[in-house]
């Protein structure tokens, strides 16, 4: 068992949630197939996916809702 | 009171606008700034500079209280909100009159009853100016929507009360369509602006947005005449130009007079703009919505009477009256304005945040940069995508546009993706050119442009 990092590649402000008054996409313990949705990434009031490049369990969540983020930095800690 | 001490509450090229302005008034400006826009150009032009917060902008330059609490701590006593944040926010406004402070725009009523659409379009009703057949206000419920649609008829458009920007718009084209698509835009309406009202307007086909620059003082008002920003890329403006084309010219004429008189109807402080639908084939104006803040696009208007509209409307908020009539007022030339975006035109206009490596800025006769890239300087990925305005004047329309070709030729901006070749594109194409141009043109020219550029291998 080893953890393993999803990374945003665009930089921009890291949100959980499709709109504020929804929950979030998935919480830390929740199992995730390669595909899904995790958070939404704004840049330049633009929205985009971040979707899970591999499957897992969700150990945590590296950044908080509505945090600013750099390209590649590191967003979900996921083990196998 | 003299405005001495002017706080600049927004950041990017407006802000370098303003401190421009500013300083040739004699006025000392402290630029409000972002921990993202620690190193950024307004930082260095201004007198002083005040942090106000983290990079979200929820978290600093649209936190009213960080804004307000900043200009009393630098003894400020104006406070400029430039466009967008927070220029046409009610509540800040009144904050800022609460405080004892100068807002340099409109009373904080005006601004409330502005930025509620359908109020807005009541106002304008009220002095005689039409509005595109849709709702008479909101409308609270099926009943009353289905009754609206039998006198607007379809394609009809759903459009949130307390919107802006084009966000939260529908299209639908049946009763059917109309019945499932109104639940969502409530929705989406009260998620986006936490008001769920709703209104409706009948879509214009081929309709050219035009819209009239109005100054007032309070008491009087005068129009500068109008601007034609209709190439929208998703409703959001990318090329502007004053005056407008094929326009008929008593039509154009009433409208400017008409958009005057509502601004002097409503006391009108500042800068505005009345924004409007024009139907090339019942050659109407239908009122669309008054901006109650200087625009992006206000360097054509500059370009063409001459007036400078950011120190006007300074001066407007520091009590005094306009500066002229309007018999003084003339037209002279062509301008047009492209907007430079860090936006990557080949990849979907993915945006294009980073650092830029060298910067050559166009010069020559009758040209402009509004901007705040410097070598080196970043473009962070929280705000805006804007980061240049490229004007240019010329004498008639035809040559405004080879000369904007000449100076984008000569732009180079190194280290982001710009929209710089779309429009290179653009002054070559003969509709372009030729005036025939609506607000759903580009959206279609640009699906023809990527399927050329796939054609030819890539490159666009």
């Amino acid at each position: 068992m080893s953890d393993q990092h999803i990374v945003s590649p665009l930089p921009g402000i890291f949100y959980r949630r499709p709109a504020p008054d929804q929950p979030p996409y998935k919480e830390a313990g929740d199992r995730i197939a390669e595909g899904d949705t995790l958070g939404l990434v704004e840049v330049m009031k633009s929205f985009h996916e971040l979707n899970s490049d591999r499957s897992g369990t969700i150990s945590k969540f590296l950044v908080e809702n509505e945090g600013a983020i750099i390209a590649g930095q590191p967003i979900v800690e996921v083990e196998d | 009171m003299p405005i001495k001490r002017l706080l600049v509450a927004n950041r990017g090229e407006i802000a370098v606008r303003i401190i421009r302005a500013s300083r040739e008034l004699g006025i000392n400006t402290i630029q409000a700034y972002s921990e993202a826009d620690a190193n950024s150009l307004p930082v260095k032009l201004a007198d002083e500079a005040v942090f106000v917060g983290q990079a979200p902008a929820p978290r600093s330059y649209l936190n009213i209280e960080a804004i307000t609490g900043a200009a009393l701590k630098t003894q400020a006593d104006a406070i400029h909100p430039g466009y967008g944040f927070l220029a046409e926010n009610a509540q800040f406004a009144e904050a800022v009159e609460k405080a004892g402070l100068t807002f340099v725009g409109p009373h904080s009523t005006t601004i409330e009853i502005m930025g509620d659409k359908a109020k807005a379009r009541q106002a304008a009703h009220s002095v005689g100016l039409a509005t595109v057949p849709g709702s008479p206000g909101r409308v609270e419920n099926m009943a009353e929507a289905e009754d609206a649609l039998k006198e607007i008829g379809f394609p009809v458009l759903i459009k949130a009360a307390a919107g802006g920007g084009g966000r939260g718009i529908r299209t639908a084209h049946s009763i059917e369509e109309f019945r499932k698509l109104a639940p969502q835009a409530r929705q989406e309406a009260k998620n986006a602006f936490g008001d769920a009202g709703i209104y409706l307007e009948a879509l214009v086909r081929n309709a050219r947005h035009v819209e009239v620059q109005i100054v007032g003082d309070g008491t009087n008002a005068v129009h500068y005449f109008e601007r034609e920003c209709s190439l929208q890329r998703r409703r959001q403006k990318i090329w502007e130009e004053a005056p407008a084309s094929n326009l008929p010219a008593e039509r154009r004429e009433d409208i400017c007079q008409a958009a005057a008189e509502f601004a002097a109807s409503i006391g009108y402080k500042g800068a505005g703009t009345l924004e409007f639908l024009y139907d090339p084939y019942r050659e109407q104006f239908y009122f669309l919505e008054m901006n109650t803040r200087i625009q992006v696009e206000h360097p054509v208007t500059e370009f063409v009477t001459g007036v400078d509209l950011v120190r006007e409307a300074i001066r407007v908020a520091d009590g005094a009256p306009i500066s002229r009539k309007q018999r003084d007022i003339f037209l002279n030339g062509h301008s047009i304005e492209c907007r430079i975006n860090a936006e990557d035109p080949a990849n979907g206009f993915m945006p294009s945040p980073g650092t830029i490596n060298s910067l050559t800025v166009p010069g020559g006769p009758g040209v402009r940069f509004d901007t705040m890239l410097f070598p080196g300087c970043s473009i962070p990925p929280f705000y805006d995508s804007l980061v240049g305005k490229l004007v240019v004047w010329d004498e008639c329309r035809a040559s405004a546009i080879r000369r904007m070709h000449r100076a984008l030729s000569e732009l180079s901006i190194e280290g982001i993706k710009t929209t710089t070749p779309l429009h290179m594109a653009l002054c070559w194409d003969p509709d372009v050119i030729g005036g025939n141009i609506h607000t759903a043109f580009l959206d279609g020219w640009l699906a023809a442009w990527r399927t050329r550029s796939e054609e030819k291998g890539g490159n666009c």
